[in-house]
C-alpha cells in the first residue's frame, strides 16, 4: 500500500488493490485532502514488462513475434505495428496489393474480436446488471444466464474475428503471418468462402450491439455524467480525414473540436510527443509537446477515433457515427462511457470492411512479398490498436540487430485520462470514509471503459481479489475492505461478511 | 539388398544389422525410432546428447555409439527410459534460452519436437538464463549461442563433410560453448557458406539463415506435418542414398 512518492501534507490515501475484471494487476490510490475531496487519483501499474529492453540484441525479423507476446487480447496489433517498422528496416515502402489487404483484413478481424471481448465479456455485465449489481452475477456467465442471446452474439462475434486471425496467421492467438515486406501465405478460397457465409449474422449482431449501446445511453441519464470530461484526442485518420485503423496521418483535436495538428507523418512522432515518468507507476505519461505536461494529455481509442474523424467509409458505421455525435449536437462527445458505444460503432465498421475485403479478388492473390530495398537502420510503425494509437519504433545496427526500441502502447496514452476519470468518479461516489463494494466497481467501470488489459497479460477472468484501504495522512489504517476471489467480502476485523 | 550379418532384438522386435553398424543405424534401417538429437546419418557419432541411451543386455549405453552385436536384447521404448529422456530434454531447455513462442525455429526445431514426443509439458527445472554472445557478423547466417545445445553436429559437419573446421566446442561441462575458428572468433570472418552442411544441420535455432524467419507458415513447418520419428527415418534414408545436404 505504498505509493512510491510521499503524500502531500494534509492528504490521506485510499488504496484499491488490485482491480478486478481487468486483465492483469492494477491498484488504485485515492489521495484525500482535509475536506475529504479526492485531490488526486493514481492508477498504479505495478508490473514491469521490459519488452523494450529485452528486444535489444535480437535480430529485427524476430521483433513482430517477440512483441506480440505483450498481449493475449490484441497481439495482432503489436505484430502489425512492428511489421510496419520491420518493412522499413528491410527497405520496403510499399507492399503488394494482396499483402496490404491481407494485413488490413487481419487487423479488422483483430479489432472486431477485441472489441467484442471488451464490451460483451468484460463490460456488458456492468450495464446489464448495474454498476452496483450483485458481483457474483455481474460477469459473462451471469449475462449468459439472464441475457443468453446477447451473450451468445458477443461470443460468436469474437469467434468470427478469431477465425479471421486463424485463417491468416495459422493460429487464433500468437500466430505468424507478417514477414519483412509482406505476408507468408495467401488466404485460401475455402477460408474466404467459409467466412463470407457468416457475414450476414456478423453485420446484424454488430448493428444490434450499436443499438444496445444507444438504448443504454437513452435510458441511463446518469451515464452521461460518469467520468465525463473534456479532453484532447489523438488518432490516425486517412487522407480524407475518415476513420482509419491501419495506416494514416496523426490528427489531434482540442476539447472544443479545434485541430491541434492534422495529417502529421507519424514517423516524426518524437517531435510532437513526450513521455513523462512518475515514480509511482511503471506506466509513463505521454503528452503533446505543443501543449506541455499539464495541458497536453489526451485520449486515444474508439472515442478519440470517432470524435476525430470527419466520417466513416462504410455506410452502416457512418450512420451509427452520426447518431452518436447527435447526442452532443455534432460536437465532440466527452462521455467516458461513450467509449463502449464508439467501440461498437468501430466493430460494425470492421464487419463492413471485412465483407468488402473478402469480396475483393486481390485477397486470395499469391503475390505476397514486395522486393526488398537497401536495409535501413530505423523503422517506425504506428497503427490504431483496439484501445488506441500504438507506436513501435526500432533502431538496428549494420548486422540487423536491434539496438533500441521504444513502444508507446494505447493504455500508456490513456494513462492520465484514466487517473482523471477515477478522480471524478471517486469524488462523486465516495461517501465519507466508507469504502463500499459499489464504489470499487464504479472505479473499475471507469478503468474498463478504456482498457480491460492493463498489464497486457492474461489472467483468470474476474478471479482477482480486491482490497481497499483507507489510510490517514499519518499512515494509520482507518478502514479496510477486501473482496476475495470468490466474491465474499472481509472487513477490517478479518472476518468474512456476507457479500 | 545388402545381407545382414546378425540380428538384435529391440523391444522384442528382431532387427537385422550389418557388420560395424551401431544400434542406432540398425534401428533406423529397420524403421525403429530411438530418440536422438546429436545423431545425424553419415556423421561420426558422438554420444553427446544421451537421449538415445538404451539398455543393451542389461547395461545402459548410447545407441549411436554402441556397436550392434548378434543376439543383443535391447530395451528402447520403455517408460523408464522415456522418463529419463524427458528429464534430459528438460535440462537442455533450461540450460539455454529456448523461448519457443518467440523463436523463429519453432515448428522446425528438433528440441521442441522432442519435447512434444516425450510428453514434456513444462520445463520443471529452474531456468539458467545464460548470457551467451550472439554473433550476427556473417552476412547470411546468424549464430545464436543462447539456443545452442552443444550437440556438435555443426562441428562434425564442417570437419567431415564441408572440410572447413568452422566450428568447435570450447570449455568443459557447464562452461562449454560453441566457438568459431577464426582469429576474431566472429562468424563473419569464417568461410562458412549457406550451402555448407554445417549451416544447415543445426537441430535448434542456434545457426539460422538471416531474414528467413517465419517465412514458412504455421501448418507447413516440418513438425507441423511430420512426427520427429518420421523425420529421423527420412534423414536416414536420404543419407543412404548419398545426399547429406538437406
Amino acid at each position: 500500500m505504498t505509493s512510491g512518492k510521499s503524500n502531500e501534507p494534509g492528504t490521506r490515501r485510499i488504496a484499491i488493490d488490485p482491480v478486478t475484471r481487468v486483465e492483469g494487476h492494477g491498484k488504485i490510490t485515492l489521495l484525500l485532502d482535509r475536506d475529504n475531496h479526492i485531490q488526486e487519483a493514481r492508477l498504479h501499474i505495478t508490473e514491469f514488462r521490459g519488452f523494450e529492453k529485452f528486444i535489444q540484441g535480437r535480430p529485427y525479423w524476430d521483433v513482430p513475434f517477440f512483441v506480440q507476446r505483450l498481449c493475449g487480447i490484441c497481439p495482432v496489433s503489436h505484430q502489425l505495428a512492428a511489421a510496419k517498422a520491420v518493412d522499413q528496416l528491410a527497405g520496403v515502402d510499399r507492399l503488394t496489393p494482396t499483402a496490404e489487404k491481407l494485413r488490413r483484413l487481419l487487423h479488422f478481424g483483430q479489432v472486431l474480436q477485441s472489441h467484442a471481448l471488451h464490451f460483451f465479456h468484460l463490460s456488458s455485465p456492468d450495464f446489464l446488471f448495474g454498476f452496483g449489481g450483485d458481483p457474483l452475477r455481474r460477469n459473462i456467465v451471469g449475462v449468459l444466464e439472464k441475457y443468453p442471446e446477447i451473450a451468445m452474439q458477443g461470443i460468436k462475434l469474437r469467434k468470427f474475428g478469431q477465425q479471421i486471425i486463424e485463417a491468416i496467421t495459422g493460429k487464433r492467438v500468437h500466430g505468424t503471418g507478417t514477414i519483412p515486406g509482406g505476408m507468408n501465405k495467401p488466404l485460401s478460397t475455402d477460408w474466404r468462402d467459409a467466412l463470407l457465409t457468416e457475414m450476414r449474422d456478423i453485420l446484424q449482431w454488430s448493428e444490434q450491439a450499436v443499438e444496445l449501446n444507444a438504448r443504454i445511453h437513452a435510458t441511463h441519464a446518469e451515464h452521461a455524467d460518469f467520468a465525463t470530461m473534456p479532453t484532447n484526442y489523438l488518432s490516425l485518420v486517412d487522407k480524407k480525414g475518415e476513420l482509419e485503423l491501419y495506416h494514416g496521418g496523426l490528427r489531434a483535436r482540442y476539447p472544443d473540436g479545434g485541430l491541434i495538428f492534422d495529417q502529421f507523418d507519424y514517423s516524426g512522432y518524437q517531435r510532437i510527443l513526450r513521455e513523462e515518468v512518475r515514480a509511482w507507476s511503471y506506466l509513463k505519461f505521454p503528452y503533446l509537446l505543443q501543449l506541455g505536461e499539464t495541458q497536453g494529455w489526451y485520449r486515444v481509442g474508439p472515442l478519440a477515433r470517432v470524435n476525430n474523424c470527419d466520417s466513416i467509409t462504410t455506410p452502416r458505421a457512418e450512420a451509427a457515427r452520426k447518431q452518436f455525435k447527435a447526442i452532443n449536437a455534432d460536437n465532440l462527445v466527452h462521455d467516458t462511457l461513450g467509449y463502449h458505444w464508439t467501440r461498437m460503432i468501430e466493430m460494425l465498421h470492421c464487419a463492413e470492411s471485412i465483407q468488402i475485403l473478402l469480396n475483393d479478388p486481390d485477397i486470395t492473390g499469391a503475390d505476397l512479398v514486395a522486393e526488398k530495398g537497401d536495409r535501413r537502420h530505423e523503422g517506425i510503425g504506428v497503427i490504431e490498436a483496439p484501445r488506441g494509437t500504438l507506436f513501435h519504433h526500432y533502431q538496428v545496427d549494420d548486422d540487423g540487430i536491434v539496438t533500441r526500441a521504444n513502444l508507446i502502447v494505447s493504455t500508456t496514452s490513456n494513462n492520465q485520462a484514466m487517473n482523471e476519470s477515477l478522480r471524478i468518479v471517486a469524488n462523486r461516489y465516495l461517501d465519507g470514509q466508507e469504502i463500499t463494494e459499489a464504489l470499487l466497481n464504479h472505479l473499475e467501470v471507469a478503468v474498463r471503459a478504456y482498457d480491460p488489459c492493463l498489464s497486457c497479460a492474461t489472467h483468470a477472468l474476474g478471479k482477482m481479489p480486491l482490497q481497499v484501504e483507507l489510510v490517514d495522512a499519518a499512515g494509520v489504517l482507518i478502514h479496510r475492505l477486501v473482496k476475495n476471489s470468490d466474491g465474499r467480502l472481509s472487513g477490517q476485523d478479518g472476518y468474512l461478511h456476507n457479500g | 539388398m545388402t545381407e545382414t550379418t546378425g540380428t538384435i532384438f529391440i523391444d522384442g522386435k528382431a532387427v537385422g544389422f550389418m557388420q560395424g553398424q551401431t544400434i542406432m543405424d540398425a534401428a533406423l534401417s529397420a524403421q525403429v525410432y530411438i530418440p536422438h538429437l546429436c545423431h545425424y546419418p553419415g556423421l561420426t557419432p558422438s554420444g553427446n546428447c544421451r537421449l538415445c541411451v538404451v539398455e543393451a543386455d542389461g547395461r545402459r549405453a548410447a545407441a549411436c555409439t554402441t556397436a550392434a552385436k548378434a543376439g543383443q536384447q535391447i530395451s528402447n521404448n520403455t517408460a523408464e527410459l522415456n522418463a529419463a529422456r524427458k528429464v534430459i530434454t528438460q535440462m537442455l531447455f533450461v540450460e539455454g534460452n529456448h523461448i519457443c513462442p518467440s523463436c523463429e525455429k519453432s515448428g522446425n526445431c528438433k528440441l521442441q519436437a522432442m519435447g512434444y514426443h516425450l510428453g514434456m509439458l513444462e520445463e520443471h527445472y529452474p531456468q539458467f538464463n545464460p548470457r551467451r554472445v550472439l554473433d550476427a557478423s556473417h552476412p547470411d547466417i546468424l549464430l545464436d549461442r543462447g539456443r545452442c545445445i552443444l550437440c556438435g553436429l555443426c562441428v562434425r559437419a564442417s570437419h567431415e563433410v564441408d572440410k572447413k573446421n568452422v566450428f568447435a566446442i570450447a570449455g568443459r561441462g557447464a562452461d562449454a560453448y560453441l566457438i568459431v575458428n577464426t582469429v576474431s572468433g566472429k562468424l563473419g570472418d569464417s568461410n562458412l557458406d549457406v550451402t555448407d552442411l554445417a549451416a544447415n544441420i543445426c537441430p535448434v535455432g542456434a545457426i539460422m539463415f538471416k531474414e528467413r524467419g517465419y517465412v514458412t507458415p504455421i501448418g507447413e513447418r516440418i513438425y507441423d506435418r511430420q512426427h520427429i520419428s518420421d523425420v529421423a527415418m527420412h534423414e536416414h534414408v536420404t543419407e543412404q542414398k548419398g545426399d547429406k545436404k538437406r
